[in-house]
């Protein structure tokens, strides 16, 4: 079996990591490079960084911050936020970051995936996919850091991104952000038989055992964690122990 | 010997370079030694290691050396086994010939080919994407490499789709199992080492390597 990928997650507004609960109150957490080396060292597989206001402001990531955050990381680190063009793309790589998240614009311009797939290949275009588990059983996309509803169904939409050729979704519950309350595993199953491709998921993690049921349950590729590590609850560390004990595959050296 | 030493990490157009170059220059800190992100042939001749990088297709790969004129060079260099390191793509561009998107040449530093993956095991995704453990093919085969000091067994940061199947055993340097199969993971002729993985992405022992190659020239 594959090793399951813990990906410490780092919402970014201005010079820091902040926390959203339910994408609306911040909390600020501390310096993304801090936190960045701090969870490279505990043995983070990937760094997931997240602008989460650039969408909103219509403004690209502060590039600068960028390359300090990611300078002295080596392990993949994927990029998101007010992501518009080939050349936003472009200048993120080569800030020395790997994979690029897209979410607001390719909803607007779906052919964008497309476009960004043919010039960056599928292994560095992700799919960020924000949903709302509306109270009818629709699973609305949102976009713009969580804030703006779209009207789009969440799995016609993936399956939709996966025919542009994007080679990673990252999913994310804006009901469980920032709750604890585990994973939303019924819609992670659903997306994991539709997905040929990994499926990273974010949003609820609390308990150890709501960690191992995103993987055993839903089939999970990777856990995106935030709440539970800024607030230093637990390590990595503890977290890939626990997953190993209970055999699941994770990297330990 | 002090004298200064080039390393020509090529451009031939395929794929994000920023976090190689990045792990290049840290592991090269303090040593005496030019890392050169170049596509000029005069540049890559005179070098005293080079570093053959690329993500993507295969067939793009080699168009992308054949339009710049490094074929040859590339292939002298090798007969001349001088220390190269290629990464993801760019060991697979050391083979003969490739079946990603039809039949297609190339190097042929070493024989052998270029496959898809077979079909996986339930809920084995490809690309094989994420930490997969490298073990020598033979034991105590990494002793007097550049893998001298990487425990049998660490983990490193793969993706790829295609994996290499080299004509000739003895160049099979560490193995992986992927989804049930075993597959080659790194390629090791004299002084040329082939890795399927991201040694530049594998953390502190993935830098190991790179440190160890650099070293290796000093």
């Amino acid at each position: 079996m594959k090793n399951i990928r813990i990906i410490p997650r780092l919402d970014i507004k201005g010079p820091n990591v902040v926390k959203p609960v339910n994408t609306e109150a911040l909390r600020v957490m501390g310096k993304p490079q801090e936190m960045a080396q701090r969870y490279y060292q505990d043995g983070a597989d990937e760094l997931l960084y997240l602008d989460i206001v650039a969408s909103l402001y219509q403004r690209s990531i502060d590039f600068d911050l960028l390359k300090s955050v990611v300078e002295n990381i080596f392990i993949p680190v994927t990029v998101g936020g007010g992501i518009r063009s080939v050349q936003d793309i472009d200048n993120i790589l080569r800030c020395g970051a790997d994979k690029v998240a897209i979410n607001t614009y390719a909803v607007h311009n779906p052919q964008f995936l497309k476009e960004a797939v043919e010039r960056f290949g599928s292994q560095c275009i992700v799919l960020f996919v924000e949903v709302k588990h509306q109270s009818n059983g629709f699973n609305e996309v949102y976009t713009d850091g969580g804030r703006e509803h779209t009207g789009k169904d969440a799995l016609e939409w993936i399956k939709e991104a996966l025919a542009l050729g994007v080679g990673e979704i990252l999913l994310t519950s804006i009901d469980r952000d920032g709750t604890r309350k585990g994973y939303d595993l019924d819609f992670i199953k659903q997306v994991n038989a539709v997905a040929q491709v990994p499926v990273v998921v974010h949003g609820g993690a609390g308990s150890f055992e709501s960690l191992e049921a995103a993987v055993t349950q839903g089939h999970a590729d990777a856990l995106a964690i935030s709440s539970i590590l800024h607030y230093k609850e637990t390590t990595i560390r503890d977290i890939k122990k626990y997953l190993a004990a209970h055999h699941i595959n994770v990297r330990l050296d | 010997m002090s004298s200064k030493k080039t390393i020509a990490i090529v451009d031939y157009g395929v794929g994000n370079l920023g976090s190689l170059i990045k792990a290049f220059k840290q592991s090269a800190a303090g040593l005496d030694v030019d890392v050169i992100l170049t596509e000029e042939s005069t540049i890559i001749q005179q070098a005293h290691g080079l570093v053959l990088p690329g993500q993507g297709a295969f067939k793009t790969g080699m168009g992308g050396l054949h339009k710049r004129g490094l074929v040859d060079i590339i292939q002298q260099k090798a007969r001349e086994d001088v220390p190269m390191l290629g990464i993801c793509l760019g060991p697979q561009l050391f083979f003969t010939e490739s079946e990603e998107f039809g039949l297609t040449g190339g190097l042929n530093i070493l024989p052998g080919r270029v496959v898809h993956f077979p079909p996986l095991a339930e809920h084995e995704k490809v690309p094989h994407m994420g930490w997969n453990a490298i073990t020598p093919a033979v034991e105590g085969q990494w002793q007097n490499s550049i893998f001298e000091t990487i425990p049998p067994g660490a983990s490193m940061y793969f993706v790829h789709s295609y994996i290499m199947v080299p004509g000739n055993k003895e160049h099979i340097f560490a193995t992986t199992q992927y989804g049930g199969h075993t597959f080659c993971s790194v390629v090791r002729k004299g002084n040329i080492y082939g890795c399927q993985f991201h040694p530049e992405k594998s953390g502190p022992t993935g830098l190991r390597i790179i440190k160890s190659y650099i070293d290796s020239l000093m």
